[in-house]
């Protein structure tokens, strides 16, 4: 469904969400959230445990349906008009808390699924990986630091490195924005830091919007913080501006 | 699973597409090979070799078979839903039923007038329900063609419906095995009236002829066997083309991880509805082989408890193995047909044991039992060793 592009909306969005609101049985998991994402930009969002940062991607992702509110995908896409498979579709990618890989595929299947193209069923069906998305998947096999993991299953990773490959499976799907749910959990410190230099590489030419608690790695993102406090921003701004601000503190350090 | 190695190196050999197909499946080439053996020697011995030939092989004997390779080509079909895409179907046995109350249909207009009240269009049962007209749905089963394609259109069409609304709404998991499980018991109920026109409890029987070849003689038999086999044998190469195929990754990432699949941009409830329907069909097609070698069809095939067999084959062969659960099927029927003999009242407990015993030391059935002794891990090799070195210190101290 495409709507009129509002008027106040004067720059170009990636991501607009304005005014969300939903509640799970009387609780107010996101409570009027505001939230715009320009082309190109990297956003880490923090906030405390059930702040809302989980439900807030499950309705960018068309998982759950607001109460009410605006999310718009490139200013004109209404998102909550389409199911998960379909906002996949128009250009965004999600990479879960916990790594969600397809444990008994190999490593290349589990990229070969991935790769952007048609899903339907007959194509499936009849489908021929062609020589263009050999090269894509040896690239990205390559980015992702699994060549010698190939044709492993995935269930034979470790953590890390499904996180990887999960990271790699979106970038497959070639999406337009990037939501990544906490990448570095289970990382190593090298693992981490290698993550952040990827994710600034893909900010290049991706939208991204990274959860996650490990301020280092924040900190080595180096972009713009939100900070989530019960279902609402509770402060925007640079690392440094949001830790030295009092709301955020007591926030974090309890009242 | 696939390993695309393989797969590009065959296709630089320049296999030809029904051997690239089972490259790599050992357990696929060993099957159809004695398959298609079966298929020739046992109609061959049937009706070759006279009766006191020690390679003559009984027409009772070739029917039991046959029967088993409707049933393996069943369980086929639910390992294709169940093994691939984690659809647990506890009402498989209802598109079965299905294919046979179709084919089944086909064989009462062939009796015709030879039926004990001589009526030309109307089956015995309705003559005897005092019915007057062919109900409109008997329309066109005195034609084969049309039958055989009911056969695959009804359960195909229940299945689509059945489909589309479960997993539209997202029902999955036990309770999808749950409303199966309700819907082969609401047809039982149904098929059961008289009033549904399809004989009611005696179900449909007494049939005479298939294509005006008579249906107790020896070579019609062994024809509706050689039948059996290669539907089988089809049934197994169509199952391998879909789980080899992309679309076979994607039903298993469903059944591994189904949110995924959805967050890769695949539509889930397409996928899982195309492999509904055509293990429907397939189910179909082994209830429509399976009634000519039985000689008939009644709403106790639509009993919850055979689905639940069909499941306890599958899960005793090897699930997820496509060849695992013909094994399956075929052992635990011959199990059934020689104890049911020996011990008539003891075979449910016997088949409940046997699941048990398959779920705690034979998680991967058969298949992946004789898979972990060649490897040599695992419970059951070390089971398997243990009673090896046993049995050889009990002979080397005699």
């Amino acid at each position: 469904m495409t709507l009129e592009r509002p008027k106040h909306l004067e720059n170009e969005f990636v991501l607009y969400l304005d005014g969300v609101n939903v509640s799970f049985d009387g609780f107010k998991a996101i409570n009027n959230l505001s939230l715009c994402i320009e082309p190109g930009e990297m956003r880490a969002i923090i906030g405390p445990n059930g702040a809302g940062k989980t439900t807030m991607m499950d309705i960018i992702t068309g998982k759950t349906r607001p109460d009410s509110g605006t999310v718009l995908f490139k200013n004109k896409i209404d998102l909550t008009q389409y199911d998960e498979a379909e906002v996949a579709n128009l250009g965004v990618g999600r990479k879960f808390q916990k790594p969600s890989v397809i444990e008994s595929l190999t490593v290349f299947e589990n990229l070969e699924l991935s790769l952007k193209g048609s899903r339907s069923v007959w194509q499936a069906l009849f489908h021929k990986l062609s020589d263009e998305g050999l090269t894509k998947i040896n690239d990205i096999l390559t980015l992702i630091n699994l060549e010698e993991k190939r044709d492993d299953t995935a269930a034979n990773l470790s953590h890390g490195q499904k996180q990887w490959l999960e990271i790699g499976m979106l970038i497959s799907q070639e999406p337009e924005l990037l939501l990544i749910d906490e990448p570095a959990a289970g990382m190593t410190d090298e693992e981490t830091m290698k993550t952040a230099l990827l994710f600034k590489k893909l900010a290049k030419n991706h939208s991204l919007v990274v959860v996650e608690h490990d301020m280092d790695f924040i900190a080595a993102l180096d972009c713009k913080v939100t900070v989530l406090h019960e279902g609402s921003v509770l402060a925007e701004g640079s690392l440094d501006t949001v830790q030295n601000n009092q709301k955020v503190i007591e926030v974090y350090l309890g009242r | 699973m696939i390993n695309n190695q393989t797969m590009n190196d065959s296709s630089k050999l320049k296999l030809g597409p029904l051997a690239t197909l089972l490259v790599g499946d050992k357990g696929g080439q060993r099957l159809l090979m004695a398959l298609i053996a079966i298929a020739v020697i046992f109609p061959f011995c049937n009706l070759v070799f006279p009766q006191d030939s020690i390679f003559y092989i009984s027409t009772y004997a070739l029917t039991l078979t046959g029967k088993y390779l409707c049933y393996a080509l069943l369980a086929l079909s639910v390992d294709l839903i169940w093994g691939y895409c984690g659809i647990l179907s506890l009402g498989h046995g209802a598109f079965f039923a299905l294919g046979g109350y179709a084919m089944g249909m086909y064989l009462m207009r062939q009796i015709g007038e030879r039926g004990v009240y001589g009526n030309p269009d109307l089956p015995d049962f309705m003559v005897f329900l005092s019915w007057e007209n062919l109900p409109w749905y008997w329309f066109g089963f005195d034609q084969f063609w049309f039958a055989m394609v009911m056969v695959l259109l009804v359960p195909g069409t229940l299945a689509f419906v059945f489909g589309w609304l479960a997993f539209r709404s997202r029902v999955t998991g036990v309770y999808l095995s749950i409303i199966t499980q309700a819907l082969t018991y609401a047809l039982m109920l149904a098929f059961f009236r008289n009033d549904m026109g399809f004989g009611g409890n005696n179900g449909l029987t007494d049939f005479k002829e298939i294509l005006g070849f008579d249906l107790q003689s020896a070579e019609t038999r062994s024809v509706l066997f050689f039948a059996s086999a290669m539907a089988l044998i089809l049934g197994y190469l169509i199952s391998r083309f879909i789980t080899n195929s992309k679309l076979g990754r994607v039903l298993v990432s469903i059944r591994d991880a189904e949110m995924r699949t959805r967050f890769l941009g695949y539509k889930v409830e397409y996928f899982t509805l195309f492999i509904f329907v055509v293990s429907a069909m397939l189910a179909g097609i082994a209830g429509a082989l399976y009634v000519p070698q039985v000689g008939i069809i009644n709403p106790g095939e639509f009993t919850p408890i055979n689905s639940i067999e069909i499941i306890i084959w599958v899960a005793i062969g090897g699930r997820g193995t496509l060849f695992g659960a013909v094994i399956g099927a075929i052992a635990v029927n011959y199990a059934k047909t020689y104890f049911t003999g020996a011990f008539a009242e003891l075979w449910l407990f016997m088949l409940g044991g046997l699941f048990v015993m398959s779920t705690l030391y034979l998680p991967k059935g058969i298949v992946g039992a004789v898979k972990n002794i060649q490897q040599g891990d695992g419970k059951t090799s070390q089971l398997y060793f243990f009673l090896k070195e046993k049995f050889a210190s009990i002979k080397g101290g005699a």
